[in-house]
């Protein structure tokens, strides 16, 4: 096991940067996730830690050592690819077993390591079969028990769910994580999935057109994002952005979104935005659950307003409302029994001890 | 679909349909239409394979005016012949030496090949299957004058090194050498491009993830292309065999069979007795040896290929 270390990663194909200079420090035992949507990096940045691809600039760092020029051969890493890549010709055990064999281990040790593996993998009675014989899930299995009997310096998951039903998915990443409790090698998770970034990762990477968005544990990316691309790419529904502006009426520092709603800041907010210009073209980003249906007791820093809904979507324990301010689309989720209908007026609450406030021509989170 | 058709046919027909003549249900039974759609490719196999076959095994339990039947007295004559057992040795070495050299070249270039960026790929494709489709009555014209003891241009260019002349093929182990290896430079491509083929089919993702496992790139081959490529090798190999030991041409236009019938193989001893020889039965009892050899080689071959199957 070993920390590892990116510095000023660059990857560029001809005249294409795919990796624009990243920087990124794992520590041992650390289960990162990066994060981001197709065509942002984050695979070739898992490639280049593996070494299946080249680096163009900067260093790679595994266990202190720079590795920018060994081969995947000889970075004592594991991977588990997309589509498991299996050896199709070879049974569980064998493909299991592959990597233990090519460095001529004894034969007692590889039979314990791969009997630890099954076990710890619930794959026992698969050993003896080839990987046409299996489903989808078992066929992760042994994918991932391949990587843990050769107990790596660090684990390398390229997407390693998104070819499984939804069901199955759930259910390996309770899998996954579960191993990473046992086994607590570093590993790197790469993933376009969100939900599996906030729920497998120690801290997840948000990477966007080739750089780092920013870097932290799920809470604090979800709750204190740095930037317009990452407050919308976590969370689901995503976080609304509202064009608003800040007034100064009366001494007080008020929020206006549109012509008719405007409301007060709380004096924790408003000393932090009092600063601000109050020409700048500003963003409210508020999350859909600090969007919620009003009662007579709300408490301070929430305010409410009437707006009529245009859609409705009952998910059972909670119903999200849409409706628009000013043409901008806006998602809510109110109770269930709020009494939210298609095309009916309604009155919600809106959390501002929740809100951020964002640059709009720059995106970040003010 | 002709389930459909004939499925559909039946809903339609009128209940009374039942009480027509046996013709009109046969004609509607499954097996039936199947048989009908299959029949011009019977007549043709029967035509073209069956009645060949048939008829050279006829041919070979005649005498040789062709008069008499004699049942197996050619076959038990030709056994009696040291000749008949030397074409058999010869034909074993020739087609077997020439299949692997074939196989070992092709699986090479492939290798290269396969390596050339894609833009480039195809123009090297293209040369490199020249030598398959240039007719060998051609091609081995050329190699004809390549190999002439006194003028030819390897003989030429040996000479600068103080070797030879080689009597190419005049001499036993010369003749055997020349004849393989232009049947070798006429087949390796057919192998370059099958196992072309099959590289392409591989999984990129399989050779990371044994770089990743630690395989060097001969263990890559060993353990991941050579497996995978197994079925095509399987059956590409079987092909091959079947046709280097039916072949005719390049030994007959290189060496005519000689020196001293050293380098006969079973096409054209069978055309030297047969047609040169005026004894059409005794060569057609020799070609039909081809067959058992060539069966049980078969059988060896694909014996595991419909097992494994498409293990991917």
């Amino acid at each position: 096991m070993a920390d590892v270390a990116l510095r000023k990663v660059v990857k560029r194909y001809d005249d294409v940067e795919a990796v624009r200079g990243i920087d990124l420090d794992i520590a041992d035992h650390e289960f990162i996730v990066l994060v981001g949507p197709s065509g942002c990096g984050k695979s070739t940045t898992l490639r280049m830690i593996a070494g299946l691809e080249d680096i163009s600039d900067g260093d790679i760092m595994i266990g202190g050592d720079v590795v920018n020029d060994v081969p995947p051969k000889d970075r004592d890493i594991a991977m588990v690819f997309q589509n498991y890549a299996l050896y199709p010709h070879m049974t569980v055990a064998e493909n299991m077993s592959f990597g233990l064999r090519l460095k001529h281990y004894p034969k007692a040790e590889i039979k314990a390591r791969v009997t630890e593996a099954a076990r710890l993998l619930d794959i026992t009675d698969l050993i003896d079969r080839k990987p046409k014989q299996l489903s989808g899930g078992q066929r992760q299995r042994v994918a991932m028990g391949r990587a843990i009997v050769r107990n790596p310096k660090v684990f390398l998951f390229d997407e390693p769910l998104s070819n499984l039903d939804a069901k199955l998915r759930v259910q390996m990443r309770i899998e996954i994580k579960k191993v990473h409790q046992k086994v607590r090698t570093t590993t790197v998770y790469v993933t376009h999935d969100q939900v599996e970034a906030m729920t497998l990762a120690d801290r997840v990477v948000v990477m966007n057109k080739g750089r780092i968005e920013q870097i932290g544990t799920p809470n604090e990316l979800y709750h204190k994002p740095a930037t317009r691309f990452v407050a919308g790419f976590i969370g689901s529904p995503a976080m609304n952005f509202i064009p608003c502006r800040l007034e100064d009426v009366g001494g007080t520092l008020q929020i206006r979104l549109t012509d008719r709603i405007a409301f007060a800041l709380p004096p924790a907010r408003a000393a932090r935005y009092n600063a601000l210009p109050r020409t700048d073209k500003l963003l409210l980003g508020l999350r859909p659950e600090h969007l919620t249906e009003s009662h007579a007791h709300l408490e301070p820093g929430v305010e409410s307003f009437d707006t009529v809904l245009d859609v409705t979507e009952p998910m059972g324990m909670e119903t999200l409302v849409y409706f628009g301010l000013d043409g901008t689309p806006v998602c809510g989720r109110v109770n269930p029994n709020a009494g939210a209908k298609d095309g009916a007026p309604m009155r919600l609450a809106m959390d501002l001890n929740n809100m951020h406030l964002l640059n709009e021509a720059t995106g970040v989170v003010l | 679909m002709a389930d459909v058709v004939v499925e559909q046919g039946r809903v339609v027909r009128p209940t009374g349909a039942r009480k027509r003549t046996g013709l009109r249900n046969a004609m509607g039974r499954k097996s039936t239409v199947a048989f009908f759609l299959t029949l011009p490719l019977i007549l043709l196999i029967t035509l073209l394979v069956l009645y060949p076959a048939v008829y050279s095994i006829h041919l070979a339990s005649l005498n040789k005016s062709m008069q008499k039947f004699v049942g197996f007295g050619n076959f038990t004559f030709l056994f009696n012949r040291d000749t008949f057992w030397m074409v058999v040795k010869q034909s074993c070495i020739f087609a077997i030496t020439a299949v692997f050299f074939k196989a070992l070249l092709g699986f090479i270039v492939a290798h290269f090949v396969h390596n050339i960026p894609a833009k480039g790929q195809r123009k090297w494709r293209g040369m490199l299957l020249v030598p398959w489709v240039i007719p060998p009555a051609m091609s081995t014209l050329a190699w004809l004058w390549l190999f002439d003891p006194s003028y030819s241009a390897f003989n030429y260019t040996l000479s600068f090194f103080g070797i030879g002349p080689i009597n190419w093929l005049g001499d036993t182990l010369w003749a055997r050498f020349s004849v393989i290896l232009v049947n070798v430079w006429y087949g390796a491509p057919f192998f370059m491009i099958m196992y072309l083929a099959a590289l392409k089919s591989v999984p990129d993702q399989l050779y990371e993830a044994a770089a990743i496992d630690g395989a060097n790139w001969w263990q890559k081959i060993w353990f991941i292309t050579l497996p995978m490529m197994r079925n095509i090798i399987a059956i590409t190999t079987l092909f091959s065999l079947i046709v280097t030991f039916a072949n005719f041409d390049i030994v007959r236009i290189l060496t005519s069979g000689g020196p001293l019938d050293r380098t006969h193989i079973f096409a054209t001893w069978a055309f030297k007795v047969g047609i040169e020889g005026s004894d059409i039965p005794l060569g057609a009892s020799v070609s039909l040896f081809m067959v058992p050899i060539l069966a049980v080689a078969a059988i060896f071959i694909l014996r595991d290929v419909s097992k494994r199957g498409n293990e991917a």
